[in-house]
């Protein structure tokens, strides 16, 4: 827990985001559309004797009572998927519709990118993409199990990545769910922060701004892309999307998401960053009992 | 079960083409139009489900076919250029080149609502005996080979997976991976 320190300046209510932090997570799933409804998977549940409460803010999202979530009936029809509360946010953020083109850069194992195809009734053309093939293989089983028959699996490295495979020279969204330091999830993996170093920070900032950079060239003018870390630093975080502004053609825009949230930072250390930045949420754990995570919606703009 | 490979070597002297392992061809819409030995064509997969399972064409109306390897069968809603090498591109939903044709646990839970046919209805027990991969003798009146093994959940009746049943007895085709004890 020790590198949080670094966050007492930023974060409001510095002893509750510690406490939560502590706490470990519960189990909650996320109602896959593709294959019932909220009514159809809610009523399965309830037959299963799995007890759950629905999200305020998202009802496709249950906080489930139980400790193996996976042997359900439910489950086995592909009705519900294991996904952290806060991990489905981006996707709403994103908001994409049915029939769209949506590229999803770092999509292993699968959790949003099926949430994607599931938000656009699985009607379009959804390419979750990975450079890890180790993971890519997880990714398919996700998407199959759910039923997603919008979805096509890439294996390259998002900084270069190249649309030959597809008939069309730009998505019209695209999700950003960088590699990250993790810091936030370290209610679910108490071990996440045992590598951690500024070093290694400043490392993968690096690669976020590869690929935050390829994302909105790929994206069309006009076009929506969201970039989302499971992490508090700043370096990975408002710096990325700062980078962004400068060197693409593109701007941060608000959204709305019904969950407690903290704006983007103006400043770090001695970085400054653009005040369009606090349209970006920072979602604490102690705000709404979840992970962390940060979430930025740009749009792209004419050259 | 065995998923036999059916090797296109074999058609040297057909003139057509062989098939290439690690890329996605696009389904030719009948089997006038093919070039290369030994694939299905669309119009063939949509009578494949219409006759055995009663599966109306028109339910594929917005999805495209495609096969990787020697007769694995995709389906797919979104769009991409023909040939195609990537990694995956909707899901698998039928294994062709065998003598039967075979489809996949996720493609009947997918669209196996659809069927009418060649849907054997499990109690619960059944049904929980079958997704955790046992074979168990049952009285069906229906066709023999591959049926669509479902059970009523919520109200109303939802497809499990594939079974094959031959002689008295419904094996279990649910996947290691799929599989669960309930
Ligand atoms: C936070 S995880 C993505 C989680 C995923 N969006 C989900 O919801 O299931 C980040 C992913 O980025 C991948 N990755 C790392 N560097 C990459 C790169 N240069 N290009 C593409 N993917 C990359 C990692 O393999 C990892 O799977």
């Amino acid at each position: 827990m020790e590198p949080l320190e670094r966050y007492r300046p930023i974060v409001d209510e510095f002893e509750a985001f510690l406490a939560a932090c502590d706490r470990p997570l519960g189990n909650a799933v996320r109602v896959n559309t593709i294959k019932a409804s909220v009514e159809r998977a809610t009523a399965a549940l309830e037959e299963d004797g799995v007890a759950f409460e629905q999200a305020a803010w998202n009802p496709r999202v249950l906080r489930l009572e139980t400790d193996s979530p996976g042997s359900t009936w439910s489950s086995v029809h592909g009705f519900t998927h294991g996904q952290e509360e806060v991990s489905a946010v981006p996707p709403v953020v994103l908001d994409p519709e049915p029939g769209e083109r949506v590229w999803d850069c770092c999509a292993a194992p699968g959790g949003k990118a099926t949430q994607i195809a599931s938000l656009m009734d699985d009607r379009g053309t959804v390419v979750a993409n990975d450079n890890n093939l180790g993971r890519i293989s997880a990714l398919r089983f996700n998407a199959e199990r759910l039923g997603a028959t919008s979805l096509a699996v890439t294996n390259a490295d998002a900084r270069n990545y190249s649309l030959k495979p597809f008939p069309f020279d730009a998505f019209d969204r695209t999700l950003v769910d960088a590699p990250c330091s993790c810091e936030g999830t370290i209610r679910k993996n108490p071990d996440a922060l045992d590598n951690w170093s500024e070093g290694h920070l400043h490392s993968v900032a690096g690669i976020q701004k590869g690929i935050l950079r390829r994302a909105i060239q790929t994206t069309r003018e006009g076009g929506t892309v969201v970039y989302s870390t499971c992490t508090f630093a700043p370096e990975e975080n408002e710096a990325v999307v700062q980078h962004a502004i400068e060197n693409e053609p593109c701007r941060v825009v608000d959204f709305d998401l019904d969950l407690e949230y903290a704006p983007g930072l103006r400043e770090w250390n001695d970085e400054t960053f653009d005040p369009t930045l606090e349209r970006a949420a920072r979602i604490y754990p102690h705000h709404n009992d979840t992970g962390g995570f940060f979430v930025a919606k740009l749009e792209v703009t004419a050259e | 079960m065995t998923d036999g490979d059916g090797t296109a070597a074999e058609d040297r002297d057909t003139g057509l083409e062989s098939n290439v392992g690690q890329r996605f061809d696009r389904l030719p819409a009948t089997a006038a139009e093919r070039t290369v030995e030994g694939r299905a064509s669309r119009r063939e997969v949509l009578e494949y489900f219409e006759d055995r399972f009663g599966i109306p064409p028109e339910t594929f109306d917005d999805y495209s076919f495609w096969e990787k390897g020697a007769g694995k069968i995709w389906i797919y809603a979104g769009e991409a250029s023909s040939p195609v090498e990537i990694e995956a591109i909707g899901m698998t939903c039928l294994r062709t080149r065998q003598e039967h044709w075979k489809p996949t646990t996720d493609f009947v839970q997918r669209f196996g609502r659809h069927a009418s046919e060649c849907v054997i209805e499990l109690d619960p027990e059944a049904a929980r005996r079958f997704v955790a991969g046992e074979d168990q003798e049952l009285e069906w009146d229906g066709d023999w080979g591959y049926l669509i093994a479902a059970h009523e959940i919520a109200g109303d009746l939802e497809p499990i997976g594939v079974g094959l049943y031959v002689h008295g007895e419904l094996r279990s085709m649910v996947p290691k991976g799929r599989q669960r004890e309930l």
